[in-house]
């Protein structure tokens, strides 16, 4: 697509707000004309309003390149990262509105509080070579592409937000979501790595509540599949463990 | 009066700074049995380590057999114009290939050999193939492997809080205060021992590829207790950052791209770097390349956005989106350029402070500061003149490792936390909380900053002349008392306006720094480019590295040191060509 040429006032919804007691957000969505410049993202326009307009807007970034996943938000309704949004990509005629991400608590304006995702993350078991020795250690780059593609993640948490096991069922005590399925996908696909997380992956990870609608996968930006190739896949470990008749006797007597 | 209260929380070590060097020192300081503080001004895992590209330095000699500790400890003293310390060189090049095996033992999983082992490219200045790398996301892979080791080590992360001041007991460091983003409460911590992982200057700069975090609170908070700044007149002005569209300008352009086989061309289609270093071309040293594409767009051969031409699409479109995704991506999402088809458009981009706190060699210990440790950029020493590409994620490693095992003996020696002054401490909340009382018609600190980049990129940048710095530390005068009244908006809750009303004081103080080196130091070297002395001036400037501190009227006071001998069993591994560079006189010791 062509840039657009020259200065365009622009305007902008964006909510502004505080949280109740439990994290609910309340506030409302403000008016405001941007001057926009050709090639700018949403995150160019806020930062403009905080310079200009609104010096105490609360917004969350850090290295404004998709490189690091902190500026996630609601960006006309889809869940986005704020630095790849182009707004020459957008319709002029309409407003563009901005919201924080709807699935976590609020601490201000466009910031929300994410620490869940941090707590979910301390319990998965970390990576468990099978030995010490590294000279020993040898994997090929077939081995390594799978669990890169995982570790592209940059945990912008777009995934969470987008996923309605916890954005409308809230089932933030029985469910990792699609973040963690990933990492958790990344440990048990590594080559080296030995340790046994399926118990975990179908206890307290909750994979069963997936039922495989995507959204996470349309929402990634580092375009991870991760609908098909971790939660799928670690679905299926699930399966033959627990489900499988013959897995299941064989676990029974002893042998695995 | 807002409220000045503050809660208090004590620890054995205090880690400021949670990118790369923070983890690593929180992890062994942890691992040495003492109780750890990671704090960070972000989320964890988003630092600037995040937006390393393309790879870290270590004489693995996975792919070049050749390859040893003796041949990077060359390459990086040759790469920062022969002052970069020379211990902390030789320590980097031995510890770096035992650091990079540790992240894999951790979980990283880099790029790997036909035969399975860590797979290295080549780089700028590095004489064999030598970065262990992850595509062009590399330091994604170091900070997401360190976060999951340290999650799991009994740190205890403190996110999204800011260290204001560091307090100090007599000539030790007492720990630091300052204030927590999400409420704007205050907190102070008492630490036996704090390590300083801070990164560098860049948001003093307009054009960066540093994020809004790099705002020289380490330099600044150290030299307010005492420290000395060295060498902070080199910055790394990286070649290449994108140049179009205009927000875009600056964000990083891996120097893998040119790793990779990419060519820089101008406007007449020339591969101009053969004017400039015809052994090298594209893989010189960075400040060669950048004062290249200087040189070509100031003689009118730049291209239509100014900057120059750098091509990869050669290699293929395969080729191109596994080894250089990110890149892929970036050009086409961000600038509607497909970099598998045709050229991006490149120009030097403010990327790394080579300069910063000065420390013991071995130890990061900060001189004049008992029981202060500093580590990775906010640290100088190491990188000397011009830092290669590659030796940042390894000296992060290497040194961050260092500085956690130091300052974790220093703690366990320590039998009672150092005493706070809670007038003091009072003192410094009431200093932050002022901006909010002040006129509601003064400028607020974005126009400062924003003002300050301008001077900086203007008169303190890529190239510099006396009378332009000299301009320049008098402008900075004027920001600094504007800085004094400007005003704040709002509440202390998650308010990105006054946390950089706090900011601004840092940048403007470090950025005098770099002005007052840059007017003492009257040669070019290195990240340092003078108009009015464009030559190298062995005489007066090849063993001297210059030093700056604060003194008792809180004024910047610039003078130099002389380096040491390099031993004579590191001497004996360089050639004729490089005497006159580490040969010095007996006298002059």
């Amino acid at each position: 697509m062509m840039m657009s040429l020259g200065v365009v006032d622009r305007e902008f919804h964006v909510f502004r707000g505080l949280p109740d007691a439990d994290g609910e957000h309340i506030g409302e969505v403000k008016s405001f004309t941007v001057p926009v410049q050709p090639g700018w993202v949403v995150l160019d326009a806020l930062l403009y309003l905080q310079a200009h307009n609104a010096p105490d807007l609360a917004i969350r970034w850090n290295c404004k390149a998709a490189k690091c996943g902190s500026c996630a938000a609601e960006i006309n309704g889809l869940p986005s990262l704020m630095c790849k949004t182009r707004l020459d990509h957008m319709p002029l005629d309409k407003p563009v509105l901005v919201r924080p991400m709807r699935t976590f608590p609020l601490i201000k304006d466009l910031v929300t509080d994410v620490s869940w995702n941090y707590e979910i993350n301390k319990r998965i078991t970390p990576f468990t070579p099978y030995n010490d020795d590294q000279s020993t250690w040898r994997y090929f780059q077939e081995d390594a592409d799978r669990v890169q593609e995982f570790r592209k993640c940059i945990e912008c948490f777009l995934c969470q937000n987008s996923c309605h096991v916890i954005r409308h069922h809230r089932k933030f005590n029985h469910f990792a979501g699609p973040r963690f399925l990933v990492r958790l996908a990344s440990l048990e696909m590594h080559p080296l790595d030995v340790a046994d997380r399926i118990p975990f992956i179908k206890e307290e990870a909750g994979i069963g509540l997936c039922n495989i609608t995507k959204c996470c996968t349309e929402r990634c930006p580092e375009d991870i599949r991760i609908t098909d190739n971790a939660i799928i896949p670690l679905k299926e470990r699930v399966v033959d463990r627990y489900y499988d008749p013959i897995t299941m006797l064989l676990h029974k007597i002893g042998i695995k | 009066m807002m409220s000045v209260h503050y809660e208090t929380k004590t620890y054995d070590v205090l880690v400021i700074g949670a990118g790369g060097a923070g983890l690593r020192a929180a992890i062994e300081a942890s691992a040495q049995g003492v109780s750890v503080a990671l704090v960070t001004k972000s989320l964890l895992g988003k630092a600037h380590t995040v937006m390393a590209e393309g790879g870290m330095a270590a004489a693995l000699s996975y792919v070049d057999a050749d390859d040893c500790w003796q041949a990077h400890y060359k390459d990086t003293i040759r790469g920062g114009k022969y002052l970069s310390n020379y211990r902390m060189a030789e320590l980097h090049a031995k510890e770096a290939p035992e650091r990079v095996k540790e992240l894999e033992k951790w979980g990283a999983v880099f790029d790997r050999t036909p035969d399975g082992r860590i797979l290295q490219r080549p780089f700028g200045g590095h004489t064999y193939r030598r970065l262990a790398h992850v595509g062009d996301r590399t330091g994604l892979e170091l900070i997401r492997t360190l976060q999951d080791k340290g999650i799991h080590c009994g740190i205890d992360v403190h996110m999204e809080c800011t260290m204001t001041h560091l307090l100090k007991d007599g000539d030790q460091v007492a720990g630091a205060f300052g204030y927590w983003r999400e409420s704007g409460r205050f907190i102070l911590i008492n630490a036996k021992a704090v390590i300083l992982c801070t990164g560098g200057i860049g948001k003093a700069y307009k054009v960066t590829s540093n994020s809004w975090e790099y705002t020289a609170d380490g330099q600044a908070m150290a030299m307010k207790i005492g420290a000395e700044l060295i060498d902070m007149e080199f910055l790394q002005f990286h070649p290449t950052g994108m140049v179009c569209p205009p927000s875009v300008k600056g964000i990083l352009v891996t120097e893998a791209v040119r790793g990779e086989g990419g060519k820089l061309t101008n406007a007449l289609g020339e591969r101009f770097m053969k004017n400039y270093d015809p052994e090298r071309m594209e893989l010189s040293t960075r400040d060669i390349v950048s004062k290249a594409i200087y040189t070509e767009v100031k003689e009118g051969r730049g291209s239509p956005n100014g900057g120059v031409f750098l091509d990869i699409s050669h290699r293929g479109a395969d080729y191109i989106k596994r080894k250089l995704p990110s890149m892929y991506h970036q050009f086409l999402e961000l600038g509607d350029v497909d970099i598998t088809k045709g050229p991006m458009e490149v120009g030097p981009t403010m990327h790394y402070t080579m300069g910063g706190v000065r420390v013991h060699p071995e130890t990061q210990e900060v001189l004049n500061v008992t029981g202060l440790y500093a580590a990775g950029e906010v640290s100088g020493g190491l990188h000397g003149g011009n830092r290669l590409g590659g030796n940042s994620l390894s000296d992060l490693i290497v040194f961050g490792q260092r500085a956690g095992k130091h300052a974790a003996e220093f703690a366990k020696q320590q039998t009672v936390l150092p005493k706070i002054n809670d007038e003091e401490v009072k003192g410094y909340a009431e200093e932050l909380v002022a901006p909010f009382e002040r006129d509601s018609k003064a400028e607020t600190p974005y126009q400062i900053q924003a003002d300050l980049q301008d001077l900086m990129a203007n008169k303190v940048g890529i190239v510099r002349e006396e009378q332009g710095l000299k301009e320049a530390i008098e402008e900075l005068q004027v920001m600094k008392a504007r800085a004094k009244v400007a005003r704040v908006d709002g509440s202390r809750a998650y308010n990105p306006g006054w946390h950089l009303s706090h900011d601004i004081h840092n940048m403007i103080l470090v950025g005098e720094v770099v002005a007052q080196a840059a007017l003492q130091r009257t040669e070019s070297r290195g990240g340092h480019t003078r108009l009015d002395h464009l030559e190298p001036d062995n005489e007066q400037w090849r063993f001297v590295n210059s030093t700056i501190r604060l003194n008792e009227s809180d004024e910047l006071e610039v003078s130099t040191y002389e380096k040491p001998q390099m031993d004579a069993a590191l001497r004996d591994l360089f050639d004729k060509s490089d005497e006159l560079a580490i040969t010095q006189s007996k006298q002059k010791i």
